[in-house]
């Protein structure tokens, strides 16, 4: 595992998102009202909409273009056909740790 | 021969050992037991209630005086251990040296004193035994004002006791809810609003600065400079193992003494601990039910019998008469786990299992625990419950029945079950009603009263309704506001008022939310309500917006964003329009377009752009023009008397003036407003939400227009006869819509639902009220009539993305 510190939990909005730049394009880094960490790809399947500007309830984000909701622990849409890549990502004495090995890999090569 | 046993404190633990020893084989060992305090063995997780004075110190003794003797005991009580000494094999009291064969280190805990200044004065105390106990009491007798710190189960039990002895208490809690490691958020807020009915302050996010006063306390000063007056300060922040003696012997400790499964110190079989003092494969322990449990494993290893202590989940409640609580297992959110909530808030009462596959793994209740320790043995016995699970939350009294409908929970409740709370009324009343002809919501309403008040109840009533009426029930027609609740946004709006509710967590309690913290649809709403009804007490939340209001710009379909300054009542000058050329330049702005709201739009712009062109735009005077939020939009004008012919009032200065009183406000949907010069309306102000057109006798002053989905003309709220009037006039409406209107409902929607009568009878005819709300809106505007961009300018760093792991690996 290649785990990269991508910043301080307290730099991301309690209920919102962040988002890094990755060589698999955006990624948002969700962080729940529980303190919870969740990290997807920004971009929804539907029309593009960026996911980090979409409204974070419970462990579930919507997306701000057309209310595609996601859950954040599968990437799954709600009653849509349609999937986030999601990556792993935890907290560790306050800071947030992504896995980077696919996020780094195609620049890397 | 008899073996020598000395155990040092005679806490519960080892009361526990020597309970077991001497029933079992009573002629095994010679005992002495040390003990700090001056007194053996007593129920110390009573004297909650001794502080209270529920009960007296006398029916808390587990063992005394007699039973010690009975026993053949050798009580060494009041006597402190000075040191252990491995190699003799001896305990050396004050009092002199005691051999042994084997030991037990029962040594307890000590409380957890935060080094902060003061912390020694007069007046400061614990809450570990008796004597703190003895201390608090003598201390209430004189009454004046308590502060306990920490709002785990010691510092609330201590708080409760305090204030039913008389004292003025205030908590103080470092984290955000009380006792945090064992209730989710929902239920420390019950609690919390539990505590505060019988008069305890609370303070949460509260961190100690300093104890102050000079012979004695006096006060406490917190981080944010807050000063409390206290003549008592409890600390209750939590305890750690005491393990001064073992460390002195050698013996391994880590944040306890460390033991094995047959509670066996390291490196010396002849030590034992056992109790709050020792630490078992990374664990400490703080409640009895598995202390009692090293107990029993020490007193058969004792004996030379092996058996292995194993660390189980152990149930949580709370000893404050009249707040009930449980909590068992583990209930934090986590992948693969599911919640199922039960809310009663009219009775204060909530339930959440976690339940993880086909197991619970989890239970936080408060209120009514009565199921408490049935759940707990679910958890326990890992009891796969996916056959009971859509009635679990009922309880033990609903299962095993042939149906798993939750309608058949209802029916079958008995006849003198309560469902309306707030009135009292029972399912019996409610059936009896329905038999005697109320076949809907609203005759049975008039008719018991049931659900009338609150309403929190009225998801029982209909299926009471159902199971009485089956197929010839028809439920109502009144749409919630999204699957998070049974409210429309007409009851949360009225429920938001009438049981000043102020925050999001207040309504997603009281008003019996399903989810934790709402979803797209409700949490804005609320929000706006909260904020529209208590502008004091509720700040927006900006992570409750949808995105446009969140950034202060247009989210565009490829994710840019527009740019709108506010040109007031249309107006500009060169030297704006050469800071929006230059931004446009300086920003590669592809489109730069003149709006409908007579002002210049910048199309394309960048995310991360956004808080550096706002700068460039503030500095020369531009502001937002909120042209993307719920708020007020333009106040279109024309030219008026300045260089029209026909004008016949200054229709610009109007406007303008409109636009400075209105601009930032939040509304339920955007408020477009338009000004014109004549009854030629070349400001279009006959379609907008409020429109006013200038004649020679003043000011008509029109409302409720539409030139969007609908098209509509506005209507006449009222002539005036004055500009000052004609502004009251349209501020008085605006703050009506503002406290009523349901969100997302434009002006016109909602004057059709109330009537335009009903809005005149408050805007234009009651004097008082046209005045209040003037007042309550420029309350409001205190707070939000100011620039967001500027804001935001200072947070750039905000919209730039967290990390870049692209340049992470060309490194």
């Amino acid at each position: 595992m290649n785990w990269i510190d991508i910043g301080a939990l307290e730099d991301i909005p309690l209920r919102g998102a962040r988002r890094i730049k990755t060589a698999l394009g955006c990624v948002a880094v969700f962080r729940t009202g529980a303190d919870e960490i969740f990290a997807a790809s920004d971009s929804c399947p539907h029309r593009g909409g960026p996911l980090s500007e979409g409204i974070v309830h419970g462990q579930s984000v919507t997306c701000p273009l057309h209310n595609w909701v996601f859950d954040l622990n599968t990437g799954q849409a709600q009653g849509e056909d349609g999937r986030l890549d999601i990556f792993p990502v935890r907290i560790e004495r306050g800071r947030v740790l992504i896995e980077g090995a696919r996020l780094t890999a195609r620049s890397a090569a | 021969m008899k073996r020598k046993l000395v155990i040092i404190g005679a806490g519960m633990a080892s009361g526990r050992v020597i309970e077991h020893l001497v029933e079992t084989a009573p002629d095994a060992y010679d005992i002495t037991l040390f003990n700090a305090e001056p007194r053996g063995n007593y129920n110390r997780i009573m004297l909650s209630p001794v502080l209270s004075g529920e009960q007296t110190y006398a029916d808390i003794v587990t063992h005394d005086d007699d039973w010690y003797a009975a026993q053949g005991i050798t009580c060494r009580f009041g006597e402190h251990v000075v040191r252990i000494d491995r190699a003799e094999k001896l305990v050396i009291g004050q009092n002199g040296p005691v051999p042994y064969d084997k030991l037990i280190v029962a040594t307890g805990s000590a409380p957890f004193i935060i080094p902060v200044q003061g912390k020694d004065l007069p007046g400061v105390i614990t809450y570990r035994d008796l004597d703190d106990t003895n201390a608090m009491i003598e201390a209430a007798g004189n009454g004046g004002k308590a502060v306990v710190i920490g709002g785990g189960l010691l510092g609330l039990e201590a708080a409760a006791g305090l204030a039913q002895r008389g004292m003025e208490v205030t908590v103080l809690h470092l984290m955000g809810h009380l006792m945090e490691r064992q209730l989710d958020p929902a239920a420390g807020y019950l609690l919390r609003r539990d505590l505060e009915k019988r008069g305890i302050a609370i303070r949460t996010q509260a961190s100690t600065a300093a104890i102050l006063g000079d012979t004695r306390v006096e006060g406490v000063l917190l981080e944010d400079k807050t000063m409390l007056e206290a003549d008592l300060v409890v600390m209750a922040v939590g305890i750690r193992p005491e393990t001064r003696l073992a460390n002195d012997a050698g013996l391994e400790v880590g944040r306890g003494i460390v033991v094995d499964a047959q509670m066996r110190t390291t490196g010396d079989p002849d030590i034992h601990a056992v109790g709050e003092c020792t630490e078992y494969d990374g664990h400490l322990f703080g409640l009895v039910a598995p202390l009692y449990e090293q107990a029993r494993v020490l007193a058969r290893a004792l004996l030379g019998e092996a058996e292995d202590f194993v660390v189980r989940d152990v149930a949580t409640k709370l000893k404050v008469t009249g707040c009930n609580l449980f909590s068992a297992g583990d209930f934090a959110e986590a992948p693969g786990r599911e919640d199922i909530v039960f809310r009663d808030p009219a009775r204060g009462i909530y339930k959440r299992l976690v339940i993880e596959g086909t197991r619970l793994v989890g239970a936080v209740m408060y209120g009514d625990t009565a199921d408490g320790n049935w759940f707990f043995q679910l958890i326990k016995d890992a009891t796969p419950i996916d056959e009971m699970r859509e009635t679990l939350i009922f309880g033990p009294s609903f299962q095993g029945g042939s149906s798993a409908d939750p309608l058949s929970a209802v029916a079958a409740l008995p006849r003198d079950a309560e469902i309306c709370g707030c009135n009292g009324i029972c399912k019996g009343t409610i059936i009896d009603a329905i038999e005697a002809g109320a076949r809907d919501l609203g005759t049975l309403r008039a008719r018991t009263k049931a659900s009338a008040s609150c309403g929190t109840c009225t998801g029982l009533v209909e299926q009471l309704l159902q199971v009485s009426l089956g197929e010839d029930f028809q439920a109502p027609a009144a749409q919630p506001v999204c699957g998070c609740c049974d409210l429309t946004h007409d009851d949360l709006r009225r429920l938001i008022k009438s049981r000043a509710l102020k925050s999001q967590e207040a309504v997603w309690q009281e008003l019996g939310w399903r989810t934790r913290n709402g979803c797209h649809v409700c949490r804005p709403a609320v929000n706006f309500y909260l904020l529209a009804d208590w502008p004091q007490e509720y700040r927006d939340d900006p992570q409750s917006r949808f995105v446009n209001e969140r950034r202060h710009a247009n989210i565009q379909k490829d994710g840019t964003f527009s740019v709108v300054p506010r040109m007031w009542g249309g107006i500009t000058n060169p030297a704006e329009l050469r800071a929006i050329a230059d931004a446009a330049d300086k920003y590669n702005v592809p489109t730069v377009k003149v709006t409908g709201g007579q002002r210049i739009d910048l199309l394309g712009v960048k995310g991360e752009d956004l808080p550096h062109i706002w700068a460039d735009l503030n500095k020369a005077g531009l502001v937002s023009g909120h042209a993307y939020s719920k708020g007020l939009r333009t106040v279109k004008t024309c030219v008026g008397t300045d260089h029209c012919r026909f004008g016949t009032q200054d229709s610009t200065g109007l406007g303008i003036r409109l636009e400075q009183i209105l601009w930032g406000s939040w509304t339920p949907h955007k408020v477009k407003l338009g000004v014109s010069g004549c009854p030629r309306n070349c400001a279009e102000a006959t379609c907008k939400d409020v429109g006013i057109i200038c004649v020679d006798s003043g000011y008509q002053v029109g409302v409720a227009g539409a030139a969007g989905m609908d098209v509509k003309e506005t209507e006449r709220l009222a002539d005036a006869t004055t500009e000052q009037e004609a502004i009251e006039l349209t501020v008085a409406f605006v703050q009506l819509y503002r406290e009523n209107a349901r969100y997302l409902d434009r002006p016109y929607k909602w004057v059709a639902r109330v009537g335009l009568e009903w809005v005149r009878a408050r805007v234009v005819d009651d004097m008082e009220e046209r005045a209040r709300l003037i007042a309550a809106f420029e309350l409001s505007q205190s707070i939000y009539r100011k620039d967001p961009w500027a804001e935001q300018a200072k947070e750039a760093q905000r919209f730039q993305p967290l990390a870049d792991l692209t340049l992470e690996a060309a490194e």
